[in-house]
Formats: structure tokens, C-alpha cells, sequence
């Protein structure tokens, strides 16, 4: 506006930037700054938590004795993850076969179709759809009519949780496929089956292979949806599954909140050795994911 | 009405021709005839008349956008992986018309090989690239299948290179070899024609000068047809030329007939950089 | 034609060479199995919505619309009613957006922006952690450790200076300072919807073009002009479409809540005092739960079902360019 002000440039130290922006940006940069903090922290006292309360409670028996009853001392988690172990795999057998061949419907088959549109958008929703509804299902579906309990109905309430996970990354990483290497196939006569078994999977396996790592993590530490399908017991659990399955996270809720201190401090012991599980997985997935993205 | 009129004076300007290769009583392998093309609405070629010989080297050129990349993916129907392209017209491969929907598209496209514009390696060994078409179509035992790889990576002269180490990655390779290799998975194939789509447009110099002389070796055997961007290519290596431009034939002929002396004012243009 | 004769002999050398080709069956049989599995989303989510139906039917013809406003939740008199726990629900899904989303915005802005590159890596890998930990360890850490600190330093001292004080003297006052509550509920969902929010924020904010960022810069710009006139206003939509994916994830929230809400069946307008949401709800009665009360949790399934639902499918929309482009 003042001419002379425009001719006569400023010296460099006198600043020309208004008092009130620099205020306004130190703010914002403090408060991104501690916005971080605060994440790094939360984590942190988290883990710090688990290792004081949890590392006492790994006893010579903590994998070697089933949990014990109310009241009783001693005892051990190996139930529980033993029976962890069997829902999670029984989760991530049925996800993965479903989750990878509906993910490679979407990329390959049905790129642009409207059902395609229309189960990419579904999947999405069961993506982020409650958990506990998902139990809600599997009772209604499978514990009410067999009467009991079961391994069978956690192992399915957490596939329901495991596939749309799986079903994306499969997607995303395929379309991820150069599609000159699709026609590459093509060109040399293979059907679309050979193509997208020899070729396309071979180059989306990495990213593929994560997202059923992560679909592990995620199932592993689930705990509403087998409130009601696989419930939790305190012994051994039978070969037909059938009954409620003792298992980690049930196991944790339960006795954390009881009133008998061998109880909590196995639930501590528990709740460490699940989150450090998980949070390896977590990091191996993203290990896995690197050279995909490099190329 | 035009194709008649077109295929004759092609065959005229064919005989007209006595430079070095260019053999027009040669055989024809492919015959196109009245081909036109559509991207949706858009009329990608248009009643395109043309014929490929048997053991020559047939390139397309024109500037990008003309057609040449399309007219050279309907001999393998690589185009109907997108449904809303579409080809109306003939193609006859040796006789039989690959447009026909009955045909089989696998096996034809096991008849017409294809070499891209990037190398395609697939994500497993380099034995495994080269073996990749063969055993799609052939049991094969061990020994047979051993020397059908080396012989094919022989003629792709990339043998020396990878002897040593034929269950490394093909991706492992440099991008020269990856493509020599891709042509090595074509030719392990053996296919009656070789497409080249622009093959040397992603090499260096050097890579591009023997890719460029194995086409030239690789005639000897197959019917070759390859798109290029670059005239020196396509006058170094092709016995014929086809000159297209925004979806049409211009002219064809034997390409030293074609650069020293085209009948057409646009392809005159196009090949002393006039446009393009 | 010359050539005519010489094509029909080769094509006829050439067919005796004919080639096996690969079995069309396994084709077809691979693709339908890519069909039945995509189907199968379609399948299962359908049927999640009719098994919650038919098994709440009988609770809303029992009750008709008064289910959604009545506040009674009496076993002993088969007396049920939504309002306590989706007012819970709502209320501990707002605040932990209020709280939550400017973390989240913060850290986004902070890793694309202020944070030096050796940090980069380790800091996002810290927060994208924070999603992997199971919720029933942010229960176990919001009733164990944040709880407590939160009664005496938060609760306690805010509930004796707001204490007669109108309006805040009734919203902010803790009859007893437990520290768990509707609001502590809100503070661990916002923890844990944090990581989700802010990876997405982070990686809008990371496709807007590099030249807009350096164009506002170029121009004068600090950093704060340049995160609220560039950055927030280019990737606002599907920030907001972020926002959404961090509700539906508040809502439907089961584990940590059921920890730290208090699960109390009573209408209280202080955020401090205990509440119970839908999901904890459920969670604590299921098990023990028949007849009426049975159809009445899965009455209230079917509300979360369908609120969280429409907040998913408008996440979804306003995301969905992201994905595209």
C-alpha cells in the first residue's frame, strides 16, 4: 500500500510475518508435537504396565497347568493358549481360502462390475463392523441350535473377523499387479486360473502374506465375539471342541476383574504374552510388506 | 468397397520391390481385412487392409495415438481382456479367421507370441519364465524340457548370460536381459508369429541394438510383426513397413521402398519429421 | 492369389503340431470358486442383520417404539428400554471424536510435516502399534492405571470447583470420584480410534501434490497457514470420511469399554458418573440373559447395528475417492 514501504525492501532481520501468525504456528506446531507425545506415551505406559504387572506372574507352571479354579492357588494359562491357538487357527483357515479368493473375485474377475461395487463396499462395512455383533450371529447361527458352546462357533465368529481384512489387502495388493504382467500371461495362452495362480499371486504373495498376518493379529487378542460362542472354562478342553474352550482373552476379562489374586496375576501374565504376540505379528507384517512396496 | 482397391495396389507396390529381404511372393501368414476397432465409442482403426509374409519382418510405425499398438493386439485378441474393446472385421491366421468368438483364445494366443513394451518377467526363476508356456501346452520330460529352455534361451542369446544361474529370480536380471529373457519365454513357446510391441522403448542403447539383431536372427523361423516408435529401427530391421496415422493405413510396402520413395504425402511428412 | 495354397499347406503342418491345451474345468471351476467366496461377504453380513432381527423382534412387538425411549432395564419386572445404553453409546462415541480427532489431525500433521526424517519411520510405526493392541488391554489400562490418576487428579479437583455451579456444576460433577464413567470411556475410545484416524489423516494429507504444499510456502505461508488453507481444506472430505470410520469403530467399541463405563443402568447427566453403552451391555448380560431379556440385548444389537451401519456406509462414501484415485 505505501510505496516507499514496497521500494525500500525491509532489512532481513526486521521480519515482516504479524506477531499473531508466528503465535499461531508455534501453537500448531506445539500442539502436533505433543499430539505425538502423547501416542508414543500411551503405548509406552501400556507395555511398561504389562511387563511390571505381567512378568510376575510368568511362574514355572504359567505353561505347563491349565487355570485354576475359583479359589484355588496356583495353576497356569496353557489351556487358555492351547485353546487360543486352536481358535485362531481355526479362524485363519477358513478366512484365508475365502478372504484370498473373494479378494482375487474383485481384482481380477469383477474389477468393474456392479456386484463387485457393491461387495467391495459390504466388505468394507464388516471391516469395521462391530465385533460383537459378530458374536451376536454366531450364537444365533451355531450355539443356539447345537446347544453348546463351542471351539467350532469361536473359530467362525473370528473368521467373520479374520476374511474382509484379508479380502482387502488381497485386493489392494493385486491391483497393486502391473497389468502388463497379467497380459504377459495372457499372451503366452495360460487361462485366467494359471495366470492369476503362477503370476499374479506370485507377485502380490508379500502383500498377501501380511494381510494374513495381520488378520491374525487382529483375531488373536478378539475377545466379545467368543464372550458368547467360545465362552472360556477352567480345564482341558475335549478333542471335539465342544463346550466352552478355554482361551486367552476370555480368560483375561474373567479374571482380571475377580476377586482372587492368583487369578488377576495370571490374567496380567495372559495380557502380556497376547499383546507382545501381537505387536510381533504387527511388526513382522510390516517387515514382510517392505520389498513389495520398494519395487 | 475400398478393400479390394487397397490389397491390390499393396500387392503391386510388394512386386514393384527388389531390395535386399523383402521377399513379397513369401507366403501370407496373417491377412487382415476390412478390421476396424473400438475403444467404447471411439473408432480406433479403420477398415484396416494388411498382410503379414511368413518369415519377415513386418513394422508398424506412425505417431503415438495412431493405431499401430491396437492394430498389433488384436492378432493375439490380447484386447479382449477389456470387455468394452471390441474388433469387427477378418484376421486370418493362416487361413482361419481369429475373430471367429468360437476360437480358442488360448491356443491362439500360444500361436501368436507377444514380447511388451517392458520387460514382464513373471516373479519366479528364469527357468521357470522360459518353461512357463511350454508346459502349459506340452509334458515335457526333464531332459526334454532342460534342452527346449536352453535352446530357447539360445536363440534369445541370453544362454551365456544365465547358464550359471537359471533358478535365480528373472526379476533379478538387468532390464535388457529381462526383456531378451521374455522373448526367450515367447520363442520356448514355438509360435508361428512373434509380436513386438514397441520391445526396445524402455532399453538403452546398447541393450536395443541386440534385441534389434535378434529379431533379425529370429526371422529366420517366425513371422514377425513389430510396432516402434523409432524409424531408424524400423528401417534397420523390417522388410516391410506399414505407415498409420489417426487409426488409418496410410500406405505399406517394403520398407526400403517406403523410406526411399513413399507414394503418400503424409508418410512423407511423417518420415522426414514433418509431424509426428 | 499364389499364396493361397502355400498358406492352407502351412496351416495344415502347423495343426498336426497341435497343441493339448490346459484343462478348461479347473477354469471354471477356479472362477466360481472367486464367485462363491465374494458372495459369501454378501452372505454373511445379510445374514448378521436377519439373525439380530428375528432374534429382537420379540422385544420391539413387545414394546413397540417405547423401547427406544424408555430408560427402565428391569429383569424382574421384564420392563426393557434403549435410552440408558444408546444414550451411553452416543454420548462416549462424541466425546471420543472430540477428543480424539485433534490428536489424531495433530499427529497426522506432525509426521507429514514437522517431524525430522530420522524420526519418521519409528514415531508412525509407534502410533500405527497403537491400533495392533487388543482392546481389552486398553480395558485393562484405562480401569488399572488411568482410571485412579484420572479420579485424583481430574474428577476430584474439577468436581470441587464446579461444585453448585449451574449446568457445569451437574455435567462435570462426580458423586463419587471413581474415575470411571461415560467420560473416561470417551478418553480410552479416543486412544484407540486415534491410530485409525490418524494413519488415514497422514495419508491424505501425504497424496496432496507436493506443489501445492511448496507453492503456499512459496508465497509466505507458516505452517500453520499452510496446514489450514492447503493441507485440512484439500483432504477435508475424506478427513471427515476418517472421522466417520473412527466412529463407527467408537461405537461398536466392546471390551475396553466394559472395563471403564461403569456399567451403571441409570440416566445421569454428569459425564463422570457411570453409564453403560450397547455393546457393554451386551457384553455383561448375554451369557446370563433368557427369554425377554434375550430379545431385548439383541433388540439393542440391532440399534447399534444399524447406527453404526449408516455411519460406516457414510464413512465409505466419503472415502471412496481416496481409493479410486
Amino acid at each position: 500500500m505505501d510505496a516507499t514501504n514496497t521500494l525500500a525492501a525491509p532489512p532481513l532481520a526486521q521480519s515482516r510475518v504479524r506477531p499473531g501468525r508466528r503465535r499461531a504456528d508455534a501453537v500448531l506446531r506445539g500442539f502436533c508435537a505433543l499430539a505425538t507425545l502423547l501416542g508414543v506415551i500411551v503405548l509406552g505406559s501400556i507395555l511398561l504396565m504389562l511387563i511390571v504387572q505381567g512378568v510376575r506372574g510368568f511362574t514355572s507352571t504359567l505353561l505347563t497347568q491349565p487355570t485354576p479354579g475359583p479359589g484355588s492357588e496356583g495353576g497356569g494359562i496353557a489351556n487358555a493358549v492351547l485353546g487360543s491357538l486352536v481358535l485362531t487357527t481355526i479362524g485363519i483357515v477358513i478366512a484365508t481360502p475365502v478372504g484370498v479368493m473373494a479378494g482375487t473375485f474383485l481384482a481380477e474377475y469383477g474389477r468393474t462390475s456392479k456386484l463387485s461395487f457393491v461387495i467391495r463396499f459390504l466388505n468394507d462395512i464388516l471391516l469395521s463392523a462391530p465385533s460383537i455383533l459378530i458374536g451376536l450371529f454366531i450364537y444365533t447361527l451355531m450355539v443356539r441350535p447345537m446347544g453348546s458352546y463351542s471351539g467350532w462357533a469361536g473359530g467362525v465368529a473370528l473368521a467373520i473377523i479374520a476374511t474382509p481384512v484379508i479380502v482387502r489387502t488381497t485386493e489392494d495388493m493385486l491391483s497393486l499387479v502391473p497389468g502388463t504382467l497379467r497380459e504377459a500371461g495372457v499372451a503366452l495362452g495360460a487361462p485366467p486360473s494359471t495366470v492369476i495362480m503362477k503370476v499374479t499371486w506370485r507377485a502380490a504373495s508379500a502383500g498377501i502374506v501380511t494381510g494374513i498376518i495381520l488378520a491374525l493379529a487382529r483375531i488373536a487378542g478378539e475377545t466379545a465375539p467368543l464372550l458368547f460362542t467360545a465362552l472360556n472354562n477352567n480345564s482341558w478342553f475335549n478333542a471335539d471342541l465342544m463346550g466352552g474352550i478355554p482361551n486367552l482373552p476370555v480368560m483375561i476379562y474373567q479374571f482380571a476383574l475377580s476377586p482372587y489374586p492368583n487369578w488377576q496375576q495370571l490374567a496380567w501374565a495372559g495380557a502380556l504374552l497376547i499383546t507382545m504376540t501381537i505387536l510381533a505379528l504387527s511388526v513382522i507384517a510390516r517387515v514382510v510388506i517392505k520389498p513389495q512396496r520398494a519395487r | 468397397m475400398s478393400t479390394a482397391a487397397a490389397s491390390v495396389t499393396t500387392d503391386r507396390q510388394f512386386q514393384a520391390s527388389a531390395k535386399t529381404g523383402a521377399d513379397t511372393n513369401a507366403p501370407v501368414r496373417i491377412a487382415v481385412k476390412g478390421l476396424n476397432f473400438y475403444y467404447g465409442h471411439f473408432h480406433g482403426l479403420k477398415n484396416i487392409d494388411l498382410n503379414f509374409h511368413d518369415r519377415q519382418v513386418t513394422a508398424l510405425i506412425g505417431p503415438s495415438g495412431c493405431g499401430k499398438s491396437t492394430l498389433l493386439r488384436t492378432f493375439n485378441r490380447i484386447y479382449s481382456l477389456y470387455p468394452e474393446q471390441r474388433a469387427e472385421g477378418q484376421i486370418l491366421l493362416d487361413g482361419m479367421n481369429i475373430l471367429d468368438p468360437k476360437i480358442d483364445l488360448n491356443d491362439l494366443r500360444a500361436r501368436v507370441g507377444m514380447v511388451f513394451q517392458k520387460p514382464t518377467p513373471f516373479p519366479m526363476s528364469i527357468y521357470d519364465n522360459v518353461a512357463f508356456g511350454i508346459r502349459l501346452y506340452e509334458k515335457l520330460g526333464k531332459s526334454d524340457l532342460d534342452d527346449r529352455v536352453e535352446t530357447s534361451l539360445r536363440k534369445a542369446a541370453l544362454w551365456d548370460e544365465v547358464k550359471d544361474k537359471l533358478k535365480q529370480s528373472g526379476m533379478g536380471l538387468s532390464g535388457g536381459q529381462q526383456q531378451r529373457l521374455c522373448i526367450a519365454r515367447t520363442v520356448a513357446q514355438r509360435p508361428d508369429v512373434i509380436l513386438f510391441d514397441e520391445p526396445t522403448s524402455a532399453l538403452d542403447p546398447i541393450s536395443t541394438g541386440r534385441i534389434e539383431e535378434l529379431i533379425e536372427q529370429l526371422r529366420d523361423e517366425f513371422t514377425i510383426a513389430i510396432v516402434t516408435h523409432n524409424m531408424q529401427q524400423a528401417a534397420r530391421i523390417s522388410q516391410f513397413t506399414a505407415f498409420m496415422y489417426l487409426g488409418e493405413l496410410v500406405e505399406v510396402g517394403p520398407t526400403d521402398r517406403l523410406f526411399m520413395n513413399p507414394t503418400e504425402r503424409r508418410t512423407q511428412d511423417y518420415i522426414t519429421g514433418r509431424f509426428g | 492369389m499364389p499364396a493361397l495354397t502355400e498358406t492352407i499347406v502351412l496351416a495344415r503342418t502347423r495343426a498336426t503340431a497341435a497343441r493339448k491345451g490346459p484343462s478348461k474345468n479347473l477354469d471354471t471351476l477356479f472362477r466360481a470358486c472367486a464367485y462363491g467366496a465374494a458372495l459369501l461377504v454378501l452372505i454373511v453380513l445379510a445374514g448378521i442383520l436377519s439373525a439380530i432381527i428375528y432374534g429382537g423382534l420379540p422385544a420391539f412387538q413387545q414394546f413397540g417404539l417405547g423401547f427406544l425411549t424408555s430408560s427402565a432395564w428391569n429383569v424382574g419386572t421384564e420392563q426393557y428400554g434403549a435410552l440408558v445404553a444408546v444414550t451411553g453409546t452416543l454420548i462416549s462415541a462424541l466425546l471420543a471424536l472430540a477428543i480424539g480427532v485433534p490428536i489424531s489431525l495433530g499427529i497426522a500433521i506432525y509426521l507429514t510435516q514437522l517431524c525430522p526424517n530420522w524420526a519418521r519411520k519409528p514415531v508412525a510405526m509407534t502410533i500405527e502399534l497403537l491400533a495392533a493392541v487388543p482392546s481389552i488391554i486398553y480395558g485393562m489400562w484405562g480401569l488399572f492405571i488411568f482410571a485412579p490418576l484420572f479420579a485424583r487428579f481430574i474428577e476430584i479437583p474439577v468436581s470441587n470447583i464446579v461444585e453448585g455451579l449451574p449446568i457445569i456444576g451437574t455435567v462435570l460433577y462426580a458423586r463419587i470420584p471413581s474415575g470411571v464413567g461415560v467420560l473416561t470411556a470417551g478418553i480410552i475410545l479416543a486412544i484407540m480410534i486415534v491410530p485409525f484416524v490418524a494413519s488415514i489423516a497422514r495419508d491424505m494429507i501425504d497424496q496432496i501434490p507436493t506443489i501445492m504444499r511448496e507453492s503456499a510456502y512459496g508465497v509466505g505461508c507458516t505452517t500453520w497457514e499452510v496446514v489450514r488453507f492447503v493441507l485440512i481444506r484439500h483432504a477435508s472430505v475424506s478427513i471427515i470420511g476418517a472421522i466417520m470410520l473412527g466412529l463407527g469403530r467408537a461405537l461398536g467399541e466392546t471390551m475396553a469399554v466394559t472395563f471403564v463405563v461403569g456399567n451403571a443402568n441409570r440416566l445421569s447427566a454428569s459425564i463422570f458418573d457411570p453409564g453403560s453403552t450397547i455393546a457393554s451391555r451386551i457384553a455383561n448380560e448375554f451369557n446370563e440373559a433368557d427369554g425377554m431379556q434375550l430379545n431385548a440385548l439383541m433388540a439393542l444389537g440391532c440399534i447399534l447395528f444399524v447406527i453404526t451401519f449408516i455411519v460406516l456406509v457414510a464413512a465409505r462414501i466419503l472415502t471412496r475417492r481416496v481409493r479410486v484415485g
